[in-house]
């Protein structure tokens, strides 16, 4: 910004002209994407936070300011302490899903892209590659959460598999609803969200720095460390930021997968929708957006996105 | 069975004359106006309800033989209800449960539907006009029992009229009795109350809907099986009764008693087939396609009853004109015949069972409904084979299973309560 105003200071009218309808232009490109987000995203959004401060009862919303809904989120939580109200305990369900789910995510998604792009020379291969870490989302939600009955069931194969070697000799039941089973279905499902993003941002790394950290004398996991992790950080946040937000709204896996026996805040949510219980829905989407946002705040006060991009 | 209290009760002569007097217009209304009718697009039916009871078959019946088109909008039980409070303007019909009329109703998004124009309404079970069974037995009336919220007072009434009137809420399409699936090769004993639900026997292996409505009355069965406490109605608890019973259910699923929970329809036959639950509540056409899979499971008839749970059509407050009269022409072929029988091959039971009767085999309606094993094999509408020859429906005959209804679902007035606690439950 303050590069173009010094030029068009210095350039002619005629060039200021034309800069200007160069802008102009940026905004009719740009408008198309803007209006979709406008009516898809703002309006509803300013709808659910208008909503939960709304007055509901014999299905009529009322807009009639009040707290309600909230304090029937927050029913209890003050005085139950130190045990926790069912909004607390939630949240830290859901919290400890979304951790889980990140660090076995980012593990497994920093290794395949290392993988891909410092061990896949040719580009055919690599494409390749990418396309089968997509094979998880070429069948429906149901359909793949459904398959995973037979594989983790208790008379499914891993159990049969185990049993035949002698590994075990009964079933085990924490194979499927579980927590385990939630989060293996979120980590078979986001660990792409995760490594695309590290994959573009290694792919970025100009090769001759880490022949220079070689030749400086720095050990592989120096490299890795001082050298290919740093360079990485964006594409770790923006992966984080994927993962995070997406498990935290996610009640359809940890429904299926946990057996519907796991609390988490979406499913609360919609319970609440379903049974028209709009303004506490709505009370309890903004206060998972709030959160949700203190987490994305926090992650990029770690990382300058803007600057690394 | 012969005259329900509508026709005795009611329609003196005058009604009758004045009905007649209303026809005679009609007819001559529709004879001026026929050759623009004519000329007119044919009509669409949009068809609010959940999948289970969209068949493609009756579409494709209907549209032959009405040239009435049904566009079918098939969403949850949820959203059905959820729509209809919200968006009563996106369908023409809507087909939902008799528990939802308490949560619809106020939004004032139904209109009455007038029981004089339904041609066989002398013959729809009055299991939904009085609570009875056509064989005279009581049914239960705990819950939302079809009887209590079958009419209202006036086209446009919210209120709820307590004996029949002219207004109806819904016209009944299907109606069952439910209670638990067993996998009796798992089980290996004979099974004959609800209280085995929570049997400690069953730890890891027993599973309930997630639908808190439905959920908590089938643990309030399990109390009373028990005999730890009688309610005075299982279907309107008190805050007081909510938590006794949901306390129950926690206790059982911090024990670990649950493998799971089901909200729908494929998830329950999974579970049971797979063997990852063997006693479970569910749906009878769930329980036939376990079967189908070569995978044993009963239907178990329970000492303590059913709990049943019926649907309807019903109109939106905006329907009108010529799709108003071609949404009445639809119901009243619903409840003449082929679509009943088509429903009771399925398992449910239709609103007119003599005219389905007409429409089935003599064999199919031995089996269906009088509970006597098939003379030859059972056959699903599309052809498939459902039951092999000489086999008896759980539960046997109409009557039995009816007849030994407990409680239905229902819709409470503790519901936001129920809802807070069940969410509770789910964290625990």
């Amino acid at each position: 910004m303050m590069d173009g105003m010094a030029r068009v200071s210095d350039t002619t009218g005629k060039d200021a002209r034309a800069m200007r309808r160069g802008r102009g232009t940026a905004y009719w490109q740009a408008a198309p994407f803007a209006l979709l987000f406008l009516v898809f995203f703002i309006v509803p959004l300013v709808l659910t936070v208008a909503v939960s401060f709304w007055r509901f009862d014999d299905y009529v919303l009322s807009p009639d300011l009040n707290l309600d809904a909230y304090r029937e989120v927050f029913e209890g939580c003050i005085d139950k302490l130190p045990s926790l109200c069912v909004t607390f305990a939630t949240y830290l369900s859901t919290l400890r899903f979304a951790l889980m789910a990140w660090a076995a995510t980012l593990v497994l998604g920093f290794g395949i892209a290392y993988f891909l792009a410092f061990h896949v020379r040719s580009v055919p291969v690599q494409m390749a590659l990418f396309l089968l870490c997509t094979v998880p989302f070429w069948t429906s939600n149901i359909i793949r959460m459904v398959a995973w009955v037979p594989l983790l069931g208790r008379n499914g194969l891993v159990n049969q598999g185990l049993q035949a070697v002698g590994l075990t000799t009964g079933p085990l039941d924490w194979l499927l609803y579980s927590q385990f089973s939630v989060v293996l279905a979120f980590v078979h499902l986001y660990t792409l969200f995760m490594m695309v993003p590290i994959f573009n941002s290694m792919a970025r790394i100009d090769r001759s720095l880490i022949e220079a950290a070689r030749d400086a004398g720095a050990s592989g996991w120096q490299t890795l460390w001082n050298v290919v992790i740093p360079l990485c950080k964006p594409g770790i946040v923006i992966g984080s930021i994927f993962v995070l937000t997406i498990v935290m709204g996610d009640f359809v896996t940890v429904g299926i997968m946990g057996g519907q026996q796991i609390a988490s805040i979406g499913k609360v949510i919609q319970v609440q929708m379903s049974y028209l219980q709009f303004p506490i829905a709505a009370a309890n989407a903004v206060v998972l957006l709030g959160i949700v946002l203190l987490m994305i705040w926090a992650l990029t006060r770690l990382v300058d996105i803007r600057r690394e991009l | 069975m012969t005259e329900t209290p509508f026709r005795s009760a009611r329609p003196g002569r005058r009604d009758l004359l004045r009905a007649t007097a209303g026809l005679a217009l009609a007819g001559a209304a529709t004879k001026l106006a026929a050759p623009a009718v004519h000329a007119q697009e044919p009509v669409t039916l949009r068809y609010l309800g959940t999948a289970v009871n969209q068949s493609a078959e009756i579409a494709a019946k209907a549209k032959q033989d009405l040239g009435i088109t049904i566009e079918y909008i098939p969403v949850t039980t949820d959203d059905v209800i959820r729509r209809a409070v919200t968006q009563p303007n996106t369908f023409d019909l809507l087909d939902m449960e008799y528990f939802s009329v308490k949560r619809v109703l106020p939004s004032g998004n139904l209109q009455g539907i007038e029981a004089r124009r339904i041609k066989l309404f002398d013959k729809i079970t009055p299991v939904f006009t009085r609570g009875v069974t056509a064989g005279g037995k009581t049914l239960g009336e705990q819950g939302t029992a079809p009887k209590k919220v079958q009419f209202i007072t006036g086209r446009g009434s919210k209120d709820l009229a307590p004996s029949p009137t002219e207004w109806m809420t819904l016209i009944p399409t299907t109606y069952n009795a439910d209670t638990l699936g067993i996998r009796p090769d798992l089980i290996g004993r004979p099974i004959d109350s609800w209280a085995e639900l929570l049997n400690p026997q069953f730890k890891g292996k027993a599973s309930i809907l997630n639908i808190p409505s439905i959920g908590i009355m089938d643990a309030a069965m399990v109390m009373e099986a028990t005999g730890a406490y009688k309610y005075p109605d299982k279907g309107n608890m008190t805050r007081a009764e909510i938590d006794r019973t949901m306390a129950m259910l926690t206790e059982a699923k911090r024990a670990g008693q649950f493998r799971a929970f089901w909200s729908e329809f494929n998830e329950s036959v999974n579970l049971m087939a797979s063997g990852e639950t063997v006693i479970q509540s569910m749906w009878s056409p769930a329980v036939t396609k376990v079967r189908s899979q070569g995978v044993q499971c009963i239907y178990q008839p329970l000492k303590e009853g059913y709990r049943a749970w019926a649907t309807g059509f019903g109109m939106p407050r905006t329907l009108d004109g010529r799709k108003l009269d071609a949404a009445y022409e639809f119901i009243n072929w619903f409840l003449s015949g082929w679509a009943g029988a088509f429903l009771n091959r399925q398992g449910y039971y239709s609103a007119v069972l003599e005219t389905a009767q007409a429409n089935m085999e003599p064999y199919e309606w031995a089996y269906w409904m009088e509970g006597k094993p098939a003379a030859q094999d059972i056959k699903a509408p599309d052809g498939s084979l459902l039951e092999k020859a000489g086999t008896v429906r759980d539960g046997g005959s109409y009557e039995d299973r009816m007849g030994r209804v407990a409680c239905w679902n229902a819709v409470m007035d503790e519901n936001t309560y129920l809802i807070r606690k069940w969410n509770e439950f789910i964290a625990s």
